[in-house]
Parts: structure tokens; C-alpha cells; sequence
């Protein structure tokens, strides 16, 4: 399933400034009616049934994924992290804002923090063995079955292998280093829900076992297969039903095909002047399927809300049948509601083929902002603040001092001796006249948005109150740079890989009073374990408060050590991630804010929502798919005796 | 343990960065790399103090311990180690005092290792923090709720209490007595021992989280020689709980206070404010590392040298950050502080016979100095090693029962929890008696109060070496002057001790000044005084010998041999003196193992797979184990005697003493009985809190004060399992 997965890549390259964002609503304006180009009507047509055919080729991502992603890490081939030939760190591309850049600190803060060295590489296989993949076991009934549907379907070892796995550290290191031991058997593109439903009922009566893929940026071990499943595997590629089917401006709502991707859902929508403000970090290959599949949560949730707040209608289809409600309203009272069942299913129930979305005009006006605070503890109680006067704006995030260090060491090479000079002048007015430790002051990265305005406003009243708790404004470009780091981090991963670094990051929710005990004790565990297992240098373990609610606060941590010495680094790596686990939930934080729980963390669901609430979920999915045609071993193992 | 070479170990260089990130020399370096005291401390007085070391090492000899018992707990958290193992040496932090100047050393520069996460603050902040905490606001607000009162009356309340209680700590109290103590411990002690190893844990320990020292309580000079001795080592001070009595003194209250005292009131289980802000001045300065808490888990000073059964709730108090995660782990340091002579041994020997104990008062402390002419020997002080509360937790309190109620709020602690603060505290008080020093004379008084009226000099000797290599093998660590031969040790005991027994014609007596003349009772009462005064002595191997020594007696009052009735017997009798000895809840069978995998290796008995039964050559260790315990057994008995004969009706405590004392006296006058310990008033308590354990006696809680219901049969049936008349119950998991 897709996702929230590792907060990782922003909206490509930041957002476009507010200028260019106006200049296309000016110019969808133009247009007339708002009608996405090379994309049919908008109108409820029904599926275009192209059948086996090539499919619609316009989403952002090909059928072929590997023709344009890594298929050994994390995003597209042509960015990346290298150390050119003076040694300096530089990002590739031209996809993102950093593409093409050199960033002269960075190569010593990842020495200093990691103890790695340039000269300690180890390399992943260039490419994948064809012959190390497992066969692919298809029944040739289904298969002649599958043909008369005319939908699109690929045995070939490749595309299995990239649908077998998400964005974990374990699956990504087995790409580099081995073969899993069982993949998909066969990948299946339905086109529209109707290709869904026949593909469903065919699985069903020849005993087969769907696992659904929306943007593979799962990081729960969502669709790793089970070793131990005999039946064949058919991996429900979602990507090709990418279609917005209808724009309703009167309500503000859009039905939207489940498996576009989020670059592609908000660039269409931008083109009739809307948006849906859900950004996520995984946004350009998350899917939205996969956003109600795990009850997905954005960065701008403060404006727009999270997935359960965004979505107005859910079409799922089940082995039992298809579920939905019978109208599109805000709110209805019909005893639970049947989408609460549906978001954060994970794919066990269903696969979701359409979704009806709240839409919003594309705001006039952005603006980031960023405030310095002499600390962590001062920094939590103005985000406390903020959130208590309800005045939080499109995000507001609070990294420490870690990672702070760890965003200045992204700064690329000045243009100006100017800026060097102004830059010099911002940390001597911050660390000497303000008397802010540099190893101890954190920053909070703000994005406002909304009418200008407006935004202008709500700047000075969050401004104001983050300088009762002594904070200091430092600037936009901080702020922007901040956001970045967020999608710029999932790359950084691979890189550590290449030197013996091998990270993760992993979230949770917590109430207000408990944020700062929780980040520090969790922090703790995690450098204390390192100690324990052998770790040979002190890792990186760093947190950031990235939402605020009413009650609490997400918080987001990021791990990472240099395994140099250690013979079997994922073991290692996953009893610490386990131990830190542990430790969230002794501190009374949740087990996932928005990254779901999937086979990683199942071992936790009982002891989280109780044998009865767990009892309840089972007899939902017993009634929906008795004969688990959906790939079930995600949080009901737990209860099968 | 130091090596050889180096003569004096020395802490390793200060370390006073504020922890910053990583960026230091090595991997780990910023927290490994040194902690730090200081280097200049000891001067030439570690060439002196050389002289005898070595006396620390004992072995016991390597064993696999007995299966594992089937404890009613999670993991067994207790289990100790019978493999070798070594115990650090110890310095005499006298030896530099007694070649330097006590004023420079009092004006020395003082700048305390401390908690990393710190940040200074004055005493007074503390109690304005305290005030203002939610937890305490929370209870204000309750109790004007609740009383129809302004919370400003009950806020005022509240500050008035934290007045009296908190501490004022000023390095200028703490010079005064680093001065005036110097002078006082050098002309009361010979020699004040400490091992330095656990000096540097414990400072270690210090910076890394907060730290709770939890001493065991002989003396008044327990908390004054712990505070002197950080300061010695230049490590933070602590802050003591301390009882109020010490308010009644004047000037030395307000100095105490002056030097990190806080006082609380012995009771006040019903005044919700006084709990509150009481728990919440101690969690803030433990969460803020402020400084390490200092607390006695016996609640007060043993008047037997015995461990006493201990108090929960200042541990449970100090534990609770953590089960609530505001602190990431907390270190509890059981020490161990032994002496050779007790500052108060003829004082406690008086209490114990009825006569009250003096209120604290600054004219009678100046009374006693006539004491300062007196010689009393050396102190061990043994520092042990730091205990993560997080480690005794893991895999214990696995539900987190703290998320879903607002931690501010006063919360009962659940069963779960509180079963673990009784573990913890136990084990605790287990390694502070594993720890403890054991002087030679420690045993003369065992083998003496065997031998009474008199007792042949150099068969006293020969017992004492004998007693010696027995106590070694049932690990009591032992500080045994190097190459000193026997004679001289206890000779130099007994002239350390010679207001307790003397040396005539060859012969040890006891020394019963008065005795001899005056009144039957008089008579009595004086020799029942060197009794008491000489068991406190012997009382200190107790807890060492009781699980091997139960078991000698269990399988003398046994109808058999067979294992299951010895097993039932030794089960009896732990259960009866459960507040008399420290043993770990719900591990009987392990301790009955343990009892004979100890009398095996002495070779006192051999067992089989259905028998245990002494050997020709152990029936010498079996009996004298015996007799060490016959007077708890015999003292037992008579006071179940005295409740299931001569109470009918409701009484308190108060009744219960003065009576129970005539009846014991009426007996030693008679003569039928020779068990002077019956006198008292600590056994006698002990004997009627485990009735009331075993149910055979009913406790209830009045207005006043608790009364007591003896059910006389349940009583008699008790004491005919003692005289095995009757078999003991079986245990219901008896499974061997």
C-alpha cells in the first residue's frame, strides 16, 4: 500500500511560488471550463476499457516503474546523492530545488555524526539477477480467465520483484544485497472499477491472493508476501486507474480514480483551479488508494485536514461485494461509519477503486517562515501555545538540534559573498548577542498559506507568541529549506547505505504533556541500545514535532548508525527499532500517527486497541472476505490462534 | 579491584561539559569518556593507608544455584549469587584528616559532579515550583472543593508545610560541618573505611540520572558520615529525609537543615495536602537531578543492628517519575554502613527494655559529649553498585497503567506496581546486608551469648576462627585485620568493647556491672542490658546465617528426616519471623534450597532425593546454628504464650508491651526461662505483626490508633507446631 511512507519526498522541489501558482489559476481561468488536457472528458464516463492494451500513459508514473524509479531505492533514477570527483557532496537532477547543487558541509557533518569514511564503501548489485527472482506460479485457467478480460496483466521478473516490496530498511537492503524469498506471481493493471471487480471474483474463484499496490511507499512490510503462502500472489497495480472522473465545483468535491498518484492528482486539479491540500512527504508516488488504505495524514492538515477529513465518499470492492454509502454528504448518522472500516484497512478488506474528495481553490498566497528557539523544551510549549489558541497555520514543525545541524549541513554553496556576509551576521545576532546555544537552540519551520492577507496577519500572531516563549524569526529561506529536508531525506538513505549507514524513521502521536518526555526518553533508548548491540559509534537519533492537534502532537523520529563491525546490521537495526518502539508506547505515545501498522508493527495491535477491538476488526473481515482472498497477514494474525 | 601497583585509586579526572552532542575524540565520547572527580583529593595519605589491604577478598566457592523456586512474581528479580565473586578494598578517609588541616579542607574548593541534565537552581525555587506544580495545585483545589474553604487558606497551608520541610542547603553549613565533623569523627573513629570503586560508580552514576542512596540506618551518624563522605569526594550532596523529631532541636534542626535535611512527619498517611506536597518536593528534585535523594528504606534506626522490614512509601515516591517516564531511569544505590561500635548501643539497649528513648535535643546532644572520650572504632562504608530501576522494571510493568489518567493526578499505585516497589525494596535491603561489613568481634559476641555465663578464653578463640571460616562460606564479608592472629583480633575486640564483657581469670564474662547485688528485678534488668547490648552484635550475622540456620532448626523440630516435612518446617518458620529477617517475597523454596545447598558445602548434611539429614561431623555446626536462633525461637514462643494465655480482650500496642514485658520478667525471675531477647520490645512487636500475618491474631483500625484481637486458638495452634506437637501445614506448592 502507498502512503505517508517515510515522510519522505516533498511536492516535487518545493512548492511553486505563489506568482506561478496565480498565473495558473489566472490561466485555468482563460480556459473556460475546467478540463485537464490529454485526459478525456471529465465527465462520469463509464471505464474506457482499453483493455489489455498499453493502458493511459499520462499518470507520472509508467507501468514500467523501473523505467523511471530506482529498483534499489527510494525515487527517481536520476536523483540522487553522490560525491563528485573533489570530494563534495552534490544532489542530481533537475527534479528538485537541490538538483544540481554542491553542498560543501555536508560530506564532514556526515563523517562527524556517523564516524563514516569515504573510503568504507560497500555497493549495491548493479542490477537485478533475473535468475535469483522466484518463478512465477500462475494457473493457466485463470490465466486464459484473465485474458477474456482484456485487462493488462505481466509475469515478467521485474515488475514483480518492484510490486514484492515497500520502503523499509530490510526490504531495500534485501534489494542491494539478496532475493526475497517469495514475490507477486503475477501483476495485474485494471484500468477502471470495473476491471477491479472482475479481477476480485476471479481471484476468488480460483483461490488466488490479492495483495493491492498503490505507490509502493509502504513502510509497514505491507506488501512483503508472506513466505508461507502457497496459493499464487497476484499484485493489483492500482497506478493505470488515475483518472479525476468528475470536478463538482457547486460542493467543492471531485471523484477521483483510487490510484493516482499525489503529484498528478494536484497538478490536474491545479489546471481547474483547485486543489486538495493533502501532502503527504511520499506525494509524488503515494497513491490515493493508498492514503485511505492507512489513513494517510498531510502536511497541511491544519488547513485541509487528514484523509478522513478530506474524504467524502469511498468506493471499496470486496470479495463480498461492493461498499459504499448511498449519497455524498458531510456527515451522515447510520450508526459507524462504514469508512472508518475502510481507512486503515491496509488492504485487508478491499481494494479501493474510487474516492471522493474534498476540493479548495489553489490559495493565493504562500509564504514559509521559520523562528529560532534557545531550546527543545521552550519550542514545544509555543507549538503547545499555538495549537491552544488554534491559530497553527498550513504546517508547523519543530525539529531539534540534531536535526537542525543536519538541515544547515544541506546548505548549498552561496552564490554571494553577500549572503556568506549575511549569513555570518544572522548566526553572530543569534549565538553571541542573543546568547543562543548552537548545540542546544531548535528551529520551527512554518508554511502559511490562504489569502495574503490573511497570511499576513496570522504570521504576526504566530510570530507574536512564539516570541513570548523567546523565540527569534529566522527568516524564510529557513523555513523553505526546512520543508525540503523532508523529501530530500529518503534519498540521503540510500547514500548511507553506500557507507555503512543504514536509518529509518518512525512516528507516533502523543499528548501535549508528554512530548518532551517522550523525545528525550525515546532518543535516549535508542543511543542506549545502540550501546548494547554493539554499535561501534554513537548514532543519530533526532526528533521533530511535524503536527499539532488540539489534544497532542505527531512526532517524528529519525535513526540512523554506522554498522561498520557488526555482522548482521537489519538484525541489529530492527531489535533497536523494536526497543524504541517499546519505548514510545511506555511513554503513551500511539503505535502509528499516520504510517500504519502492516506486519511490521503487528505484534503491538492487541495490546493497542484491545482483544475486543481487535475481535471486532477480525469479524469485519471474516464477513467481507471469508476466504481471505486479500493478503490478511497485516494485524489479524494477530488474533489467529 | 585496584591493581597492585596503584597504592591509592584515584577518581579519574573531572569532566564538566554540558553534555554537549556528539563531536568529541573517541565513538562514544562524550558520555564514556571520563567521569570525573577530583584528581587532588587524597595527597600522601593513600601511602599510609596501604597498609592493610587485602582483608576485603573472600571467595565463596562456585555452586549452581538451586532450581530456580517458582516465585509468585513475573521473573524471580532476587537471586543471589553464590559464585565467587570480589568485593572492592577499602580507604580510610580519616588517614588524610588526621595529617592536614581540617580548615583548609573545609575552605577547599568545591565543585561538585552533577546530574548532566541540571540546571542549578536554589532551594528556594524548588519549593516555589513545587507550589505552583499541577499535582499539588490539583489537591488544592480538591480539598477547598471538598471543605467549602478559598484555595488561597489551603495554598497558605501548603506553603507552611513546605517550610517546614524543605531544605535550605548552604555551602556554608556544609563547610561548618565538613569542619566540626573532622574533628568529631577523628576523635570517635580509629578509622573510617570506604571502597573507592564504589565511590566512582556512584559518580558515574550521578551525572548520568538521578540518583537515590538508600543506607542502611544504625546510627545517627549514618546520614552525617554519607554527606561527609560525598563532600570528601566531591560529589553532589544529598538531600535527606529526615524525621521532624530533629526540628525539636534547636539550632542543630536549622543546621541540618542548612545542610541538605528535609524533615518529614512520622505520620501522615491521612492528610492528602501534607502526601501531596511531601511526593511532589521530592519528585521535583529528583526529576530535575537537583541533587541525589537520600532516604532510609528501614524508616528508622535499628535499635537491634538487624535490617528491619522496609518502608514503601518514600521508594514508592521516588519511583514513580520513572514508571511515568518523566525521567528516563533512576539509579538506587543500596549502602552499607557498619560499625564496629555503636554510638548508641547502651541507649538502644535501654529502649529496648522500656526505658523511652530521650527526645532529640540540642542540650542533651551536648550532654552526650562526654561520649567524644570514647573510642569506637572503625565504620565500613560500602558503596554498592548502582541499580537501573529501569533494568529491575523491564519485563515487570509491561501495561502501562500511567497513559490513560493525566499524570498530576494522585494515582493508587496498581497491585502490579506496588508488589514491585515491595520487590525492589527488598532487594534492596538484601544487597545492603550482602554488603555489609562484619567485624571480628561480631562473632565473639555470637559465640559468647552460647557460652554464658562465662566462657575459657582460648576456647573462645578457637570458636570465634572456627565461626569465622563458617560465615565466609555462607558469604558474610568479614573485615578480618590482615595476618592479625586470633587472639589479638579478639582481644582488641574486647577491649573496644569492654563495657560489654571482660576478661577474668581466663574466663570472658559478660560485663553486667550491678548485677550482682540489689534486687532479684535489678538483677534481671542489668544482666538483660549486656545481653540485649552484646546480641546486637551477634544480630549483625543474622541475616547472613538464616536461610543455612532455619534449616538446622527446621530439621530438629521435624517429625522426620524427610525432605517435604523439613521443607514444611523451615516454610513455618520463615513465615513466623517475617519481619524478624529479611527474606524476598514468595521465594521460599529458593530460600530453602539455598539454606541447604549452604549446610552441604559446610558439610553439616547430605541430602538424598527424599532425605536431608546431618552428618556425624555437622551436627557441632547444626546445633550451634540452632542455638544462635533458639532465642528468636524460645522468645517467640513465650510472647504466644503470654497472648493466647493472658489477652482476652481488645488491646493496643501501648497494653501489649508493658504487659508482655512483666510476664517475660516474671519468667526470668523464676528462672524457667533464660531468654533475656524476649525483653525485647523489638521482638516483641515483631512476634505480633507476624501473628497478625498469619492470621491469628486480627489488627483493627481505630480512632486511636490500631487494637488487636488474639484468637486463642489459632494462637495455641501455632505453638504447638513450634514444640511439634502438632505437624506443621504443608505448603500448597511444596513441589521439591
Amino acid at each position: 500500500m502507498a502512503a505517508a511512507a517515510g515522510e519522505a519526498a516533498g511536492g516535487g522541489g518545493g512548492s511553486p511560488s505563489s506568482a506561478r501558482r496565480r498565473l495558473r489559476i489566472i490561466s485555468g481561468h482563460l480556459r473556460g471550463s475546467p478540463r485537464a488536457p490529454g485526459r478525456g472528458a471529465l465527465s462520469p464516463s463509464p471505464c474506457k476499457a482499453q483493455g489489455g492494451s498499453a493502458g493511459p500513459a499520462s499518470g507520472s508514473i509508467p507501468k514500467k516503474r523501473q523505467e523511471l524509479l530506482k529498483w534499489n531505492g527510494w525515487g527517481y533514477n536520476d536523483s540522487k546523492f553522490i560525491f563528485n570527483k573533489k570530494g563534495q557532496a552534490e544532489f542530481t537532477g533537475k527534479r528538485y530545488r537541490l538538483g544540481g547543487m554542491v553542498l560543501p558541509t555536508f560530506k564532514e557533518w556526515i563523517e562527524k555524526t556517523f564516524g563514516a569514511s569515504l573510503e568504507h564503501k560497500t555497493t549495491s548489485r548493479a542490477s537485478l539477477n533475473v535468475n535469483d527472482v522466484p518463478p512465477s506460479i500462475v494457473n493457466e485457467e485463470f490465466l486464459q480467465d484473465l485474458r477474456a478480460t482484456k485487462i493488462s496483466y505481466s509475469q515478467d521478473a521485474e515488475d514483480r520483484v518492484f510490486r514484492a516490496h515497500g520502503h523499509c530498511l530490510h526490504e531495500i537492503f534485501v534489494l542491494r544485497e539478496g532475493m526475497f524469498k517469495r514475490i507477486p506471481d503475477i501483476v495485474v493493471w485494471p484500468v477502471c472499477h470495473e476491471d477491479v471487480v472482475k479481477i476480485v471474483e476471479l481471484a476468488c474463484k480460483h483461490n488466488l491472493c490479492i495483495i493491492p499496490f498503490g505507490g509502493g511507499t509502504s513502510v509497514s512490510s505491507a506488501l512483503e508476501c508472506p513466505e508461507d503462502e502457497k496459493r499464487t500472489i497476484v499484485s493489483l497495480d492500482t497506478s493505470q486507474m488515475n483518472r479525476i472522473l468528475w470536478i463538482d465545483e457547486k460542493n467543492l468535491t471531485a471523484c477521483v480514480e483510487a490510484g493516482i498518484v499525489g503529484q498528478d492528482l494536484e497538478k490536474q486539479l491545479a489546471e481547474s483551479g483547485f486543489c486538495t491540500g493533502h501532502e503527504p512527504d511520499s506525494m509524488e508516488f503515494s497513491s490515493l488508494g493508498g492514503w485511505v488504505a492507512t489513513r494517510a495524514s498531510g502536511m497541511k492538515k491544519n488547513i485541509y485536514g487528514n484523509i478522513e477529513d478530506l474524504v467524502v465518499h469511498i468506493k471499496m470492492v470486496t470479495p463480498r461485494g461492493i461498499v459504499e454509502k448511498n449519497c455524498q454528504v458531510p456527515r451522515m448518522s447510520t450508526g459507524p461509519d462504514i469508512h472508518h472500516f475502510i481507512m486503515g484497512s491496509e488492504g485487508t478488506l478491499g481494494v479501493v477503486t474510487e474516492v471522493t474528495i474534498k476540493i479548495r481553490p489553489v490559495p493565493e498566497y504562500q509564504k514559509y517562515g521559520s523562528v529560532v528557539f534557545p531550546n527543545f523544551e521552550r519550542g514545544v510549549a509555543c507549538l503547545r501555545e499555538v495549537a491552544k489558541q488554534r491559530c497553527a497555520p498550513a504546517s508547523i514543525r519543530l525539529v531539534d538540534n540534531a536535526q537542525f545541524q543536519f538541515g544547515h549541513a544541506l546548505k548549498p554553496q552561496v552564490a554571494s559573498i553577500f549572503t556568506s556576509f549575511l549569513d555570518g551576521l544572522k548566526k553572530f545576532y543569534i549565538t553571541k548577542f542573543k546568547g543562543f546555544d548552537p548545540n542546544i537552540l531548535c528551529v520551527a519551520t512554518l508554511l502559511f498559506e490562504g489569502d495574503r492577507e490573511k497570511v499576513l496577519q496570522h504570521e504576526k500572531q504566530v510570530y507574536d507568541i512564539a516570541t513570548k516563549f523567546g523565540g527569534l524569526a529566522a527568516g524564510e529561506d529557513n523555513g523553505q529549506r526546512g520543508y525540503m529536508l523532508t523529501f530530500v531525506i529518503a534519498y540521503l538513505r540510500d547514500l548511507g547505505l553506500d557507507y555503512y549507514v543504514i536509518g529509518e524513521s518512525f512516528e507516533t502521536s502523543v499528548p501535549w504533556d508528554r512530548v518532551l518526555d517522550l523525545c528525550r526518553n525515546v532518543k535516549e533508548r535508542i543511543v542506549r541500545e545502540c550501546k548494547e548491540k554493539g554499535v561501534q559509534f554513537a548514532p543519530l537519533s533526532t526528533c521533530r514535532v511535524t503536527q499539532t492537534y488540539d489534544a497532542g502532537a505527531c512526532v517524528y523520529f529519525y535513526f540512523a548508525f554506522n554498522y561498520r563491525g557488526i555482522s548482521d546490521p537489519i538484525h541489529v537495526y530492527e531489535q533497536i527499532e523494536r526497543a524504541a518502539r517499546e519505548e514510545i508506547l511506555a511513554n503513551g505515545g500511539s503505535l502509528s500517527h499516520h504510517h500504519g501498522v502492516g506486519k511490521l508493527r503487528k505484534r503491538w495491535m492487541k495490546d493497542s486497541i484491545s482483544d475486543v477491538g481487535l475481535g471486532m476488526l477480525r469479524s469485519v473481515k471474516e464477513y467481507v472476505d471469508p476466504i481471505t482472498s486479500l493478503e490478511t497477514k497485516i494485524f489479524y494474525k494477530a488474533l489467529h490462534k | 579491584m585496584a591493581p597492585p601497583t596503584a597504592r591509592c585509586p584515584r577518581l579519574p579526572p573531572p569532566r564538566r561539559t554540558r553534555q554537549p552532542g556528539r563531536g568529541g575524540a573517541g565513538p562514544w565520547a562524550p558520555r564514556e569518556a571520563a567521569a570525573g572527580g577530583r584528581a587532588a583529593r587524597r595527597g600522601r595519605a593513600g601511602e599510609r593507608g596501604a597498609g592493610r589491604r587485602g582483608g576485603a577478598r573472600r571467595t565463596m566457592a562456585t555452586a549452581t544455584a538451586a532450581t530456580p523456586g517458582r516465585a509468585r512474581r513475573g521473573a524471580p528479580m532476587y537471586s543471589k549469587e553464590l559464585t565467587s565473586k570480589k568485593r572492592d578494598e577499602f580507604e580510610d578517609i580519616l588517614e588524610e584528616r588526621r595529617l592536614s588541616s581540617d580548615l583548609r579542607y573545609a575552605m577547599k574548593c568545591y565543585t561538585p559532579v552533577i546530574y548532566k541534565g541540571l540546571s542549578p537552581c536554589k532551594p528556594n525555587a524548588i519549593k516555589s515550583a513545587v507550589l505552583r506544580s499541577e499535582q499539588v495545585q490539583y489537591v488544592i483545589k480538591q480539598l477547598a472543593k471538598e471543605m467549602g474553604e478559598s484555595p488561597d487558606i489551603i495554598q497558605e497551608e501548603a506553603t507552611e508545610i513546605l517550610d517546614e520541610m524543605g531544605h535550605r542547603m548552604q555551602l556554608g553549613a556544609v563547610r561548618f560541618f565538613a569542619f566540626t565533623l573532622s574533628k568529631i569523627f577523628k576523635q570517635l573513629f580509629q578509622r573510617v573505611c570506604v571502597n573507592e570503586e564504589g565511590m566512582q560508580r556512584l559518580q558515574h552514576a550521578i551525572q548520568e540520572h538521578p540518583v537515590v542512596l538508600l543506607p542502611s540506618h544504625r546510627s545517627y551518624v549514618d546520614f552525617l558520615m554519607l554527606s561527609y563522605l560525598l563532600y570528601t569526594y566531591d560529589l553532589a550532596l544529598p538531600v535527606i529525609a529526615a524525621g521532624i523529631d530533629f526540628l525539636g532541636m534547636k539550632i542543630v534542626g536549622e543546621l541540618l537543615r542548612r545542610a541538605g535535611a528535609f524533615f518529614m512527619r512520622r505520620s501522615f498517611g491521612g492528610n492528602r495536602l501534607y502526601w501531596a506536597v511531601f511526593a511532589e518536593y521530592v519528585k521535583t528534585m529528583l526529576r530535575s537531578g537537583y541533587a541525589p535523594i537520600e532516604f532510609f528504606l528501614e524508616g528508622t534506626r535499628s535499635r537491634t543492628a538487624k535490617t528491619l522490614t522496609p518502608k514503601f512509601g518514600l521508594l514508592s515516591i521516588v519511583m514513580e517519575p520513572f514508571f511515568k517516564r518523566e525521567v528516563f531511569d533512576t539509579y538506587l544505590v543500596p549502602i552499607s554502613i557498619s560499625y564496629e561500635r555503636i554510638l548508641e548501643e547502651s541507649l538502644y539497649a535501654y529502649e529496648l527494655l522500656g526505658v523511652p528513648k530521650p527526645k532529640e535535643s540540642t542540650s542533651g546532644l551536648l550532654k552526650a559529649r562526654r561520649i567524644l572520650s570514647d573510642n569506637f572504632g572503625t565504620i565500613h562504608i560500602y558503596v554498592g553498585q548502582p541499580v537501573s530501576l529501569r533494568t529491575l522494571a523491564s519485563g515487570r510493568i509491561n501495561r502501562c497503567p500511567y497513559n490513560l489518567v493525566p499524570r498530576h493526578l494522585p494515582q493508587k499505585p496498581s497491585e502490579d506496581i506496588q508488589e514491585f516497589v515491595s520487590d525492589v525494596a527488598y532487594k534492596m535491603e538484601l544487597l545492603q546486608i550482602e554488603n555489609m561489613v562484619l567485624s571480628p568481634w561480631v562473632l565473639v559476641a555470637a559465640v559468647l551469648l552460647q557460652n554464658l555465663p562465662a566462657m575459657e578464653f582460648e576456647l573462645l578463640i578457637e570458636k570465634t576462627l572456627w565461626l569465622k571460616g563458617l560465615t565466609q562460606t555462607f558469604g558474610g564479608f568479614i573485615e578480618w585485620p590482615d595476618n592479625l592472629c586470633a587472639k589479638k583480633a579478639v582481644l582488641s575486640g574486647l577491649t573496644l568493647h569492654s563495657n560489654i564483657a571482660r576478661l577474668v581469670d581466663g574466663h570472658v564474662v559478660l560485663n553486667d556491672k550491678g548485677a550482682e547485688d540489689g534486687a532479684v528485678g535489678e538483677i534481671v534488668f542489668r544482666h538483660a542490658l549486656a545481653v540485649l547490648m552484646c546480641a546486637t552484635y551477634r544480630n549483625q550475622l543474622l541475616n547472613v546465617f538464616v536461610r543455612p540456620a532455619l534449616v538446622a532448626v527446621a530439621l530438629q523440630m521435624a517429625p522426620s528426616f524427610r525432605k517435604e516435612e523439613v521443607y514444611s518446617c523451615f516454610n513455618f518458620l520463615r513465615d513466623v519471623f517475617s519481619d524478624e529477617f529479611i527474606f524476598f517475597p514468595g521465594i521460599s523454596l529458593k530460600d530453602f534450597e539455598e539454606g541447604c545447598f549452604l549446610l552441604t558445602k559446610c558439610d553439616a548434611i547430605q541430602t538424598s532425593q527424599q532425605e536431608i539429614y546431618p552428618t556425624d561431623k555437622g551436627s557441632g555446626t547444626v546445633s550451634f546454628l540452632s542455638a544462635m536462633f533458639r532465642p528468636f525461637v524460645e522468645g517467640y514462643q513465650l510472647i504466644f504464650r503470654y497472648l493466647s494465655k493472658e489477652m482476652k480482650e481488645a488491646f493496643t500496642e501501648k497494653q501489649f508491651i508493658p504487659g508482655v514485658r512483666n510476664f517475660v520478667f516474671q519468667h526470668l525471675e523464676k528462672g524457667s526461662t533464660q531468654c533475656y531477647e524476649a525483653l525485647s520490645s523489638d521482638m516483641q512487636k515483631n512476634a505480633l505483626s507476624a501473628l497478625v500475618q498469619l492470621g491469628a491474631v486480627k489488627k483493627k483500625k481505630m480512632p486511636n490508633g490500631f487494637t488487636y484481637n488474639v484468637n486463642q486458638e489459632a494462637v495455641s495452634k501455632i505453638l504447638d507446631m513450634f514444640d511439634a506437637r502438632i505437624p506443621v501445614q504443608k505448603p500448597v506448592a511444596a513441589r521439591l
